[in-house]
């Protein structure tokens, strides 16, 4: 009786656990949203801000999100691949591996304000590049670059070997195996890695604090050199600066709105995408 | 034994990091004939059959000690180019591994990777590839639909035409029917003593009854070793060795 | 053809550095950017002052209430993120049915990639004011609302870890146990969790690294005063929190500037570490359980 006894606490313990957990984040999200759509407009989704912050819209963060996440991934997704691609396709153990694989370790570990030091020394002012779209870039894709080796790898290593083989069998060379077989059969993989990456850069704030952000432009950003608005500095300038706190924390509600359904977006779809392609390899 | 010997092996012993997968191994393949390899799981027919084309070059920390022929050329030597070895020396593997493209993407890549481009060219070889595998009235009117949809014994076929594509001289079949159903299988075997007037052909096998159905030679291994080659008919009527008689009569494996 | 595949084999054998390039990169500009201080300042002060008034003549650099602050803050996340994220873990791989398991399985995923700042941004506006009203303190924006945000932050990578590692116990432990008489709960207690210890623990350690390294959250919420903290209900300012948001005034190649690399490097030096004892306690899970060699 006892051992049941307990046995009926602790179970009762556990899926008390996981409905906290659950209840806390849709209860975020639930603020998030319903506190938001109040200012959601069609003049919010495409203008620009008015009236020392307190009026118009948040288009030029909208934008700059969009511009940053894409470069981001632009400058990462090469990188990434190729370097699972050398992991997985050319060079499965060594010395050399063995110092890819911890460097990459590691570097998903170095907090994201890190990233931010490292590019306003590297970029801003080493290259020259200035707070610009362009560092933020770089350093939001050395940011993100583990991700995307490590779902490139996955997606490599689900194919499966007897590909390889019979490609190299019917007299094929490593690389035209590699272009003509293994990419285009984990293409797909790759991509639903990249998508959840996407989700993961577009959110980030420190990196680009000292490297990219500004906190009120006119318009959108005109080049590669121009400093961009994002929506995560947006709500976090939104709170901490300005001098009208109660017409801008509501527009920060939008903001962070935006984001989150961006976000949540990219990743849901991404997930059910992965589920999908994972019960189909089985 | 008159006919020319196309691939030979001699004295040859592999190992994989410590351990020794083949002993010693001297064979002789003739030319236009069927060779079989039997032996008990473990024996080290897999590992041969995949040195004749090289496929055991991805494996890390293998090791080979001897040589091998491919008329009368070292294919392990220097100079030898393992690609254009295995264009010469084709595949066909254990589990049917179509390409997950179409039927016709599946047999014209072997042409396209041998930077053959000539699109008339490839069509009519594609067509005569799936003739020859006996694939083509099947799958004639869906040429263009995946691969992936064809059954298991269709595949295998699909499989056999896309290594016959590329023309090669020596077809390596390795236990190609151990994922498929009786009918399908003595559709394989029908077609391997089809192909023998064409092409040299080696087959490891797991099923005796398949080597003497259609296999000229064979070969006996066990624990990494060759214990007998000889003919076929000679090998099971007549095995000189105890092991081999012992095998043969389901004693052991 | 063959000098063909050995230029791409080179070219991805670069590219394929990349990532150990940016972490060098890294390793050299925090050094680099931060070492000239310690020709002002000794490194006993630096670590071990009390005050923290960059801006004042003459400064003080003294980081032990950030430090200290970066481990309240911490150890506070660990209390809320530990139970609750290991917690759902042990209920998605022992208790949920597969169609639960289906549901709640991506949709934690899915909520692991809602953003810090968003985090933030609820912590400052309805999460602080809340706990305020609630047990009656002078400012929401203090240590406990920072902990509490962050902890609620990890949870979903703590479980996602901790579940990864419950998943690699092998069944037959499980039927071991069943067989001679264990009930459910005793097999998990007695088992399973032993047998994913490292696993978990990797779980934790991972956790603790994220919530260091976190930084708009305890920017925004966790009050910002450098002061050494003594109580959970005070204002404080963690590392990060003080790297992102003293940066913009702090004059290049100055003090302060410095100051703040050396901040920075201490902080990669922690997240490092544990980093890398997490790989050795999960290498030691997968040889536990014979998934490695």
């Amino acid at each position: 009786m006892k051992k049941d006894f307990s046995q009926t606490i602790g179970f009762f313990f556990l899926f008390c656990c996981i409905l906290v957990t659950i209840l806390l984040l849709l209860t975020i999200i639930y603020f998030v949203f319903v506190r938001g759509a109040k200012v959601i407009s069609w003049e919010f989704l495409t203008q620009a801000p008015r009236a020392g912050m307190t009026a118009g819209g948040v288009a030029p963060a909208i934008v700059g999100t969009m511009y940053l996440t894409l470069g981001a991934i632009m400058f990462a997704l090469p990188l990434g691949i190729a370097a699972a691609i050398y992991l997985c396709e050319y060079s499965p153990q060594g010395f050399a591996v063995n110092i890819i694989r911890m460097s990459i370790n590691n570097l998903a570990g170095v907090p994201s304000v890190v990233f931010g030091l490292f590019g306003l020394t590297v970029f801003v002012k080493f290259f020259g590049f200035g707070v610009s779209m362009l560092s933020g870039c770089l350093t939001l894709g050395i940011l993100v670059l583990p991700l995307i080796i490590s779902a490139a790898q996955e997606a490599l290593l689900a194919v499966p070997q007897s590909m390889r083989e019979a490609s190299l069998a019917l007299g094929a060379t490593h690389w035209q195996t590699i272009k003509k077989i293994v990419l285009p059969t984990s293409l797909p993989g790759i991509l639903t890695g990249v998508i959840l990456s996407i989700g993961r850069v577009a959110g980030e704030t420190a990196p680009i604090l000292f490297t990219a952000a500004a906190f009120y432009l006119r318009g959108y950003p005109k080049s590669i050199f121009s400093e961009v608005m994002a929506l995560p500095y947006h709500i976090y300038a939104l709170m901490t600066e300005g001098a009208h706190p109660q017409q801008q924390t509501a527009i920060a509600y939008g903001c962070a709105l935006i984001l989150l359904f961006l976000v949540l977006l990219v990743s849901t779809v991404a997930i059910f995408i992965r589920q999908k392609q994972r019960s189909y390899y089985g | 034994m008159d006919e020319a010997i196309k691939m030979k092996a001699e004295n040859v012993n592999f190992f994989y990091g410590k351990t020794q997968a083949l002993k010693d191994v001297s064979l002789d393949i003739h030319a236009h004939s069927v060779t079989a390899i039997i032996g008990p799981s473990g024996c080290g027919k897999s590992t041969f059959i995949r040195l004749l084309n090289r496929m055991n070059d991805l494996i890390p920390h293998a090791q080979l000690i001897g040589r091998v022929y491919l008329d009368c050329q070292d294919v392990f030597s220097h100079a030898a180019d393992p690609v254009e070895l295995r264009r010469r020396v084709g595949m066909v593997f254990q589990k049917p591994n179509p390409f997950p493209k179409s039927i016709f993407e599946n047999i014209a890549y072997g042409l396209h990777v041998n930077n053959i481009k000539d699109k008339d060219f490839v069509e009519t070889r594609v067509i005569e590839s799936l003739k020859k595998a006996a694939l083509w009235e099947e799958v004639r009117h869906r040429l263009h639909e995946s691969a992936l949809k064809l059954s298991g014994g269709q595949q295998q076929r699909l499989c056999i035409a896309r290594c016959l594509a590329v023309s090669p001289e020596v077809i390596l079949f390795d236990e190609p029917c151990a994922s498929l159903d009786p009918i399908s299988t003595a559709k394989i075997e029908e077609l391997i003593l089809e192909l023998k007037k064409e092409y040299t052909i080696v087959i490891v096998t797991h099923n005796m009854q398949q080597a003497a159905r259609v296999a000229d030679y064979t070969a006996f291994f066990l624990l990494g070793e060759l214990i007998e080659f000889n003919k076929t008919q000679e090998l099971f009527t007549a095995p000189k060795d105890k092991r081999t008689e012992a095998y043969i009569t389901g004693r052991f494996g | 053809m063959y000098i063909k595949e050995k230029i791409y084999r080179w070219i991805f054998t670069v590219l394929a550095f990349s990532s150990f390039v940016f972490l060098v990169g890294i390793i050299i500009v925090l050094f680099r950017e931060s070492l000239p201080l310690f020709q002002k300042v000794r490194l006993f002060d630096f670590l071990l002052g009390r005050f923290w008034y960059p801006t004042y003549d003459p400064p003080e650099f003294g980081i032990l209430p950030l430090i200290l602050a970066s481990v309240w803050v911490t150890c506070g996340a660990l209390c809320v993120c530990v139970p609750l994220g290991i917690g759902s873990a042990l209920f998605l791989n022992e208790l949920a049915t597969p169609g639960q398991r289906a549901v709640l399985k991506p949709l934690i995923e899915i909520l692991a990639s809602i953003p810090s700042i968003v985090y933030g941004f609820f912590g400052m506006v309805v999460l602080a004011p809340f706990l305020q009203q609630l047990l009656h303190i002078p400012v929401g924006l203090c240590a406990f609302s920072a902990s509490l945000i962050l902890g609620i932050m990890a949870v979903p990578t703590v479980c996602s870890i901790a579940e990864d590692a419950l998943s690699y116990v092998p069944r037959s432990f499980r039927e071991a146990s069943f067989a001679v008489g264990a009930n459910r709960w005793q097999t998990l207690t007695k088992v399973v969790i032993p047998a994913a210890g490292s696993g978990i623990s990797t779980a934790i350690i991972l956790g603790i690294s994220r919530a260091i390294g976190e930084t708009m959250t305890v920017l925004m919420v966790a009050g910002g005063a450098a002061v050494i903290p003594t109580s959970f209900f005070m204002p404080v300012r963690p590392m990060t929190a003080a790297i992102a948001a003293e940066m913009g005034e702090a004059p290049m190649g100055g003090l302060h500037y410095r100051a703040l690399f050396s901040i920075a490097l201490i902080l990669f030096l922690i997240t490092f570490l544990f980093n890398i004892i997490a790989e050795l306690v999960s290498r030691r899970f997968r040889l536990k359980l014979g998934l490695a060699q």
